[in-house]
């Protein structure tokens, strides 16, 4: 571990494009994240027996989102990884939101002035 | 690839690679810091075709969702929502111990590494223990699509003892099979990808045991951590759009 802090810290990736810095995760923030994790359950449940009507999926959606993101960067450390990562992980939700839009708008289209 | 140790001669080596630390290094990445970044990647290009395996079946349940809303509101509350519930917790818990034990192989605590690994391991067993209840009961509820699936409860529920759901048109009772068909593919593959998981922790404990992750090479470790926390995510979202959908019919 002292190897990798007296490496040259180069927060930007500006003069080592590739390499991201190396970050050790504390317990106490593994610890934060879990207690949000476990908070963000209790919301879902406590939100999905309220008659919201329209807005029901969506805070369910929104709430599990927030979770996922939370996940991504603090347990699965996006945060502290180079931007080469953080580009790659954004790229796949990206083209996964791509897909899905792509053929929802088929799907809808499909029998357009039928009803 | 991880069990293979660089082969140059230490001396030589050394002489021109200061930064070389770890015998794991292999001699065609340039630091340490780079090979544990091109693993990192490469798991993430794993994942990313994992969310577009998942994200098939969530497009699918999008659109039936859409076209057979009442079917899945029936289906929905046919799942218990404690069993989930604890579920999730059970799963959260676990990928926490997932996340402290790449904490504990950084800070090289063999002991606690494999404790942690452990816990990770007895709560993703528990998870499918839970997960073999509900399906048993879905099983003899004649819940399970196909020939014997049984639409009675559903075009007849007060028969059932169920007084808060409107009886569904036999047509539309025929699509909670869809819904279940969804359910049992989804959490099926769900589970399907946490018995691999538990299949790597058991071999992640014994080469833990034996203090490979704890003299400063972690990327086993760290790689299946993305694996286990991707399972965790999805689990997030089959939750509440499996068990949520709409928990308070005719309130």
């Amino acid at each position: 571990m002292t190897e990798h802090e007296q490496h040259f810290h180069d927060a930007t990736n500006v003069t080592n494009p590739e390499h991201g810095s190396h970050h050790i995760v504390t317990p106490k923030v593994y610890a934060a994240v879990f207690v949000t994790l476990l908070v963000g359950t209790a919301l879902t449940v406590v939100a999905a027996n309220i008659d919201l009507g329209l807005f029901n999926p969506i805070i369910a959606l929104g709430i599990a989102c927030t979770k996922a993101v939370i996940v991504i960067l603090f347990f699965m450390h996006v945060k502290y990884q180079s931007n080469l990562i953080k580009m790659t992980v954004g790229a796949g939700f990206f083209t996964f939101l791509v897909l899905i839009t792509l053929t929802l708008s088929d799907y809808i289209s499909r029998a357009w002035g039928l009803w | 690839m991880a069990d293979t140790i660089a082969t140059t001669e230490p001396a030589a080596e050394h002489e021109l690679h200061e930064h070389v630390f770890v015998p794991q290094h292999r001699h065609h990445f340039e630091t340490e810091q780079q090979q544990r970044e091109a693993g990192s990647f490469g798991m993430w290009l794993f994942l990313l075709t994992e969310i577009m395996f998942f994200g098939g079946m969530f497009f699918a349940y999008l659109l039936y969702r859409n076209w057979y809303y009442d079917a899945f509101v029936v289906g929905s509350n046919q799942l218990s929502l404690p069993l989930g519930t604890a579920n999730t917790a059970v799963l959260i818990t676990s990928g926490f111990f997932m996340a402290l034990s790449v904490w504990a192989a950084e800070v090289r605590k063999r002991g606690l590494l494999v404790l942690l690994l452990v816990l990770t391991t007895l709560l993703g067993i528990v998870f499918l223990g839970i997960k073999y209840v509900e399906y048993k009961e879905k099983y003899e509820l004649h819940h399970i699509p196909g020939e014997h699936f049984d639409v009675s409860e559903f075009v007849n529920p007060a028969a059932y003892g169920i007084t808060n759901e409107k009886p569904l048109p036999p047509d539309m009772a025929q699509k909670v099979q869809l819904y279940f068909f969804l359910y049992f593919a989804m959490t099926g593959m769900h589970a399907l990808h946490m018995i691999i998981g538990i299949g790597l922790l058991f071999w992640l404990i014994a080469r833990a045991r034996r203090g490979d992750f704890s003299a400063g090479y972690v990327a086993p470790i760290e790689n299946f951590g993305l694996y286990w926390h991707f399972v965790d995510i999805v689990w997030l979202f089959l939750f509440p759009l499996l068990y949520l959908i709409n928990r308070h019919p005719m309130k």
